[in-house]
């Protein structure tokens, strides 16, 4: 049995938040910088342009790339082979976040309660998912996830007749609703399957794949460039204002279902992408 | 779309509002205020009650944003646009005190499109996600009310050439219905 102190994942957290909103990966560089280069409306080129300086100023004067530094939200995949010792893993977590925010100069943007919308002042509390997995590790992705594009987010029950044809339909039309809002070009993340909270928490976890990553199974690869495919025809383009890069890339993923269901989560990721994971 | 870059500077004034058009890119300079959700709502709370708002709204354009905090020797962080739709059910209130402008991202209803007609209004977009260049723009970022609501209270701001493009002209001209029907395939 292997063991963690708490401590070490409270400053994991804490450095992850602070670099993921002012560092953005390579990646993410490289998918907006190829959109530009497609781009054919000039305005949307302008953006994009914009976009990657914007970038780079964050690089540069550790400034966070977009003001809204998100929802945090941390993954865990704990091996079963280790034992924290010190805080509960909850609370370690909870300080990372406090922490970071407030060294960082990071906005804090979470109420303590949804009805009397109070702010907690240090973005607690993060939104924590753990999995428990084989070994004595712990990987830790940290996701600073913005609320405009969670915001324009669907989930639909499909029938089994609507089948490939209606996931099609509902997702290209959950982007086109988004219109300008979510702050196009987006990362498209996609849970086809599951039950009404798994297709929403694999959609979430579709956007921890490197932007542009395919799925590894053909039919579902397919899926995802006829979706990108039909996306950036709508012609929203970079934030709305016209143009073809509406989407980087989209993400799907599948899970079994019930012989009754057809669940569709869209989790919509603007092109603010702060993601990064660590392993301890 | 006209490509030519105006230059206006706030208070704007009926002749300015009907001369610009969708489309068309701007840069301001001058005074502008900040206002998100919560402050709506406070605002809206201080015109039911009779009572003063903290700036007075005429011929005004209000930036919808709430800033990531300084650090020491900036003037301000990161602050890009939030999402402008999320304050349509306030314009007209605001509109029928004076306010001229908004600027935010995304687009907006089609009640808000008439309503910036009707009331001889402007509506701005600028670039979501690009708040440490924007920033740039920021020479002076003052809070004049609601601290209590930490990044959402309302601020006064100085900007130099901030850049924005008019989305809602005066005559109902939609910049995002437009983009569609030029680039949609
Ligand atoms: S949607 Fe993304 S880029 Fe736009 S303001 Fe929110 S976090 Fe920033």
């Amino acid at each position: 049995m292997r063991q963690i102190d708490s401590q070490v994942l409270t400053e994991t957290v804490e450095k992850g938040f602070i670099e993921i909103t002012h560092l953005p990966g390579g990646d993410l560089i490289a998918a907006l910088d190829k959109a530009r280069q497609e781009e054919d409306s000039p305005i949307g080129k302008d953006i994009l342009t914009q976009l990657l300086e914007n970038a780079r100023l964050g690089r540069e004067e550790q400034t966070p790339i977009c003001q809204d530094t998100g929802n945090s939200i941390v993954f865990m995949e704990i091996g079963q082979d280790v034992h924290i010792v010190g805080e509960t893993l909850s609370d370690a977590v909870r300080r990372g976040v406090s922490q970071g925010y407030t060294k960082g100069y990071l906005r804090a943007s979470i109420v303590g309660d949804p009805l009397e919308r109070k702010n907690t002042r240090d973005n607690t509390p993060p939104f924590v998912h753990t999995e428990i997995t084989s070994g004595d590790r712990i990987k830790i992705t940290m996701m600073a996830k913005g609320s405009g594009c969670e915001n324009m987010s669907r989930f639909k029950m499909l029938t089994p007749a609507q089948g490939r044809q209606g996931v099609v339909d509902f997702v290209v039309d959950t982007v086109l609703q988004g219109g300008g809002k979510p702050c196009p070009p987006l990362i498209v993340g996609v849970g086809i399957g599951g039950t009404f909270d798994m297709a929403t928490y694999i959609a979430k976890k579709s956007l921890f794949r490197p932007v542009g990553e395919h799925h590894p199974e053909p039919h579902v690869k397919e899926l995802e460039e006829e979706l990108l495919e039909k996306i950036n025809n709508l012609g929203l383009g970079p934030q709305g204002w016209g143009g073809r890069a509406t989407a980087l890339a989209v993400h799907v993923e599948t899970y079994p279902c019930h012989i009754a269901s057809l669940p569709v989560a869209v989790n919509i990721e603007c092109h603010s992408h702060r993601v990064k994971t660590v392993t301890i | 779309m006209m490509n030519d870059v105006v230059k206006i500077r706030p208070p704007l004034d009926e002749k300015t509002v009907r001369s610009l058009k969708a489309g068309q890119r701007v840069l301001i300079t001058g005074t502008i205020y900040t206002a998100r959700d919560a402050a709506h709502k406070r605002m809206m709370e201080l015109i039911k009650k009779n009572e003063p708002l903290p700036f007075d709204l005429k011929g005004q354009i209000i930036y919808y944003v709430g800033p990531t905090p300084a650090k020491p020797g900036q003037v301000v962080g990161s602050a890009g646009p939030t999402t402008s739709s999320r304050m349509d059910s306030y314009m007209e209130t605001l509109y029928k005190l004076g306010l001229k402008g908004t600027i935010g991202k995304g687009n907006r209803s089609q009640e808000v499109i008439d309503l910036v007609r009707k009331y001889k209004a402007v509506h701005f977009s600028n670039i979501g996600g690009a708040g440490a260049l924007i920033a740039k723009t920021i020479r002076k970022c003052e809070m004049i009310a609601f601290e209590d609501l930490g990044t959402e209270a309302i601020h006064r701001m100085e900007v130099e050439n901030f850049s924005a493009i008019v989305a809602y002209d005066s005559e109902g001209n939609d910049l995002y219905k437009e983009a569609i029907k030029q680039y949609g395939r």
